[in-house]
């Protein structure tokens, strides 16, 4: 069963359709990458994954079931996001960890919080107020607050956008792993063609609202069908 | 200058003897002043909280210079408003609630109500415009949004309650008129301080003054208190 | 940038010095009681003063209380008030020179026309009282130390009544004469009153009527019911008093002309004077 299945989705202002996806399939367990240039309406189209947003025309299937506009909350809460800019909330770093959890009612042991903090290389900085962290830290600690969740798929828009090679590091390790242990559908937004060839098992390429080709990463790389792919992986494609 | 002394001493001597009017008036100033700020926080908060999480809301090139207007609301105007429906010729006559502290504690909310709601809204939007998206995406529910909100915006929330509460412990205009400051029923501590500056005892109004100023300092350091709180240290 | 706001604040400075030059006027801070001030008395006559000794009259229109107070810290020139006892033991203090009569009117009491204590028409106010305190009827005083208050006090004591602000039918409200009347209005509560503000504001009070006193001061029986102004120049001893222009108020005040003009104020609108003449040169004239 496909974790997402979208047909006919438009999500438009006024005269301005900023998605605009015939068609689209996400397969339960991969790494899709999305990849394009800025303003293609790829973040658009995670909030409409992440049902932040309702699409204007369209369908989407979640896990065999339509959404409507009344998405149930059990539903959007097996999808979470991790956004570009980290918003952590003005408490410690474990509290940040702890909030995702308190929102459905539960409380996480403190072993369990202590296996992410360690896992993201975290450990020391339990008690700092999360306001205080470097971009990198933050980034790992909005990483480490969405998966504590176990959502059954994961959206990152531009995880490691100017952050230092160390954290990408760090971050690109943690995607692969809880991809392959825990088999989360993982959706990753990025502009970074090398990030895609590195993590995903398919890869797409979306340009001014539009899903141009989908295709696995080692064909959308070497012999793309569509000769824009074929200009953006060589980097000729110029907005 | 004289009066200035015998002003503190004579607010220390009021203290010191528990001076039973004086116990009252006090009493009287915190329960109407103390209903009214829980009335306006009730209905302010969440109000405030609503138009500031709702950027674009019908309607708001109006609504917003109107709730900015009635920050500034003066208190003699809604005193008088107040009264007039109050009063036995008002609509509201029938209530009976002229010249009672229900009547003060309901001049005194219309005159918190618009700080709460406008400070609130401010506090909200400070806040970084990301977070009710980011709150959605890790599940919570729009109650649970407004709320982790509101305790983010915490610092400015802090500001509405203590502004509102300010503003309303300090006036005496609205309870002079809807109260009409009689004695042992709705006598609070600014109507008092009018009358016996105008009986010229300018060393008992001081004095009044003084207990006015320091129970406002005891209630700001409880709320500072408890924002800290709140916000675990930060 | 720097520059400008100097010269704006030097223009300031100017203006402000140009405005206290020497040919001001004089200026005489008069502290009187809000009844005077209330009736308009004071806006028909002053003007009359101020262009004959080229001087401003600063009226502070408070409760006797608070005027004697003024005049007692040296923040007054002249005290204008209605409290006999009190203006006596202000010139024995050593506070004021000396005390001229001015005018006087009447108190009355006024009611709800339902009247349950059944007081209307009685002659005396101290026997009317006693009636409504046996009814345990709705009273509202003054309780601010005014002059009215103080009148209200002595007819108590004279009724052999000790109000209780704690029991429910005595209301003490520390407030003026306007909101008083007004509050007796809403409550259907008894108080009393000097008859001018009452007839000046009776357009607003349906609810009340006169109880005792009459119509107008000649059917006023009660002798207690007396209303004296008095004047008294403040002390020089104090400092910074102008006692010199203070003494020329007096003067102007109690001269037949000006008590003339006092006895003829309030006819045309109410049908009967506010007050009425009574200094010496007018009694002697």
């Amino acid at each position: 069963m496909n974790t997402y299945t979208l047909a006919g989705v438009r999500h438009c202002y006024e005269d301005r359709c900023v998605v605009a996806v015939e068609e689209m399939e996400v397969k339960e367990g991969e790494i899709l990458a999305i990849v394009g240039p800025s303003g293609a309406g790829k973040s658009t189209l995670l909030r409409l994954l992440n049902f932040l947003e309702h699409p204007t025309n369209g369908r989407i299937i979640h896990e065999g079931l339509p959404v409507g506009a009344e998405v149930p909350l059990e539903v959007r809460r097996r999808v979470t996001t991790v956004f570009q800019h980290p918003v952590l909330l003005r408490r410690s770093v474990s509290s940040n960890l702890r909030f995702g959890l308190k929102l459905r009612g539960e409380r996480p042991s403190e072993t369990e919080i202590q296996t992410w903090l360690d896992a993201l290389g975290l450990a020391d900085l339990s008690d700092a107020p999360a306001r205080t962290l470097s971009a990198g830290e933050a980034q790992r600690v909005a990483l480490a607050r969405a998966l504590i969740l176990g959502p059954s798929a994961l959206l990152l828009d531009e995880p490691t956008a100017n952050l230092d090679p160390y954290n990408v590091g760090l971050i690109e390790d943690m995607i692969r792993r809880i991809n392959t242990e825990q088999t989360t559908t993982i959706v990753l937004v990025t502009h970074n063609i090398f990030q895609a060839r590195r993590l995903a098992d398919r890869t797409g390429l979306m340009i001014g609202g539009e899903l141009i080709e989908v295709a696995a990463t080692e064909k959308f790389f070497s012999s793309p069908d569509d000769h824009r792919t074929a200009a953006f992986v060589r980097g000729d494609l110029v907005y | 200058m004289d009066t200035l002394a015998e002003a503190l001493v004579n607010a220390l001597k009021l203290l010191r003897d528990m001076d039973p009017a004086l116990l009252e008036t006090v009493g009287l100033t915190l329960q109407v002043t103390g209903a009214a700020l829980v009335i306006a926080l009730i209905i302010g908060i969440p109000t405030g909280a609503a138009i500031g999480l709702s950027p674009g809301v019908r309607g708001a090139g109006f609504l917003i210079p109107l709730i900015y207007t009635g920050m500034g609301l003066p208190p003699v105007a809604v005193g008088l408003f107040v009264y007039l429906l109050l009063s036995n010729q008002g609509p509201l006559g029938g209530l009976d609630w002229l010249f009672t502290p229900t009547g003060m504690v309901l001049a005194q909310t219309i005159i918190a109500f618009p700080l709460v709601v406008g400070l609130t809204m401010a506090a909200v939007r400070g806040v970084d415009a990301q977070l009710p998206v980011q709150l959605r995406a890790l599940g919570a529910t729009r109650r649970q949004t407004a709320l982790t909100t509101l305790v983010e915006a915490r610092m400015g929330v802090t500001a509405a309650v203590v502004a509102a509460f300010g503003s309303i412990i300090s006036e005496v205009g609205a309870v002079m008129l809807v109260g009409g400051n009689i004695e042992g029923r709705t006598r609070v501590l600014t109507t008092a301080i009018v009358l016996e500056t105008r009986k010229g005892n300018f060393a008992l109004a001081l004095a009044l003054g003084l207990i006015l100023l320091a129970l406002a300092f005891v209630a700001n350091f409880a709320f500072y208190r408890l924002q800290v709180r709140r916000g675990g240290g930060s | 940038m720097r520059n400008r706001l100097v010269l704006l604040i030097v223009v300031a400075l100017a203006a402000a010095a140009c405005r206290s030059g020497s040919n001001d006027p004089d200026v005489l801070r008069l502290a009187t009681t809000t009844s005077t001030a209330d009736s308009g008395l004071l806006e028909a006559l002053l003007p009359g003063f101020e262009s004959q000794y080229n001087a401003r009259v600063d009226v502070i229109a408070v409760g006797t209380g608070q005027a004697l107070s003024l005049g007692e810290a040296g923040d007054a020139d002249v005290v204008l008030v209605h409290a006999r006892d009190r203006e006596d033991v202000f010139v024995a203090e050593g506070h004021g020179t000396f005390r001229s009569d001015v005018m006087y009117n009447d108190f009355v009491l006024v009611g709800p026309i339902a009247d349950p204590a059944g007081v209307l028409g009685m002659s005396l106010a101290a026997d009317a009282l006693n009636a409504i305190a046996a009814a345990e009827a709705p009273f509202a005083s003054r309780g601010d130390d005014s002059g009215t208050h103080t009148k209200e006090l002595g007819l108590w004591e004279a009724a052999g009544v000790v109000p209780d602000p704690t029991k429910i039918w005595y209301q003490s409200l520390g407030q003026g004469m306007g909101a008083t009347l007004q509050f007796a209005n809403e409550t259907g509560s008894y108080t009393l009153t000097d008859r001018g503000t009452f007839l000046a504001q009776r357009a607003t009070l349906s609810a009340l009527d006169v109880m005792v006193g009459g119509t107008t001061i000649d059917e006023n029986a009660d002798p207690a019911l007396l209303n004296p102004y008095g004047v008294i120049p403040v002390n020089p001893d104090k400092g910074g008093v102008n006692v010199h222009l203070a003494e020329q108020f007096v003067d102007w005040l109690t001269s037949v002309d000006v008590q003339r003009q006092i006895g003829e104020y309030g006819i045309g609108t109410f049908g009967q004077p506010l007050f009425y003449p009574d200094s010496e040169p007018w009694k002697n004239r």
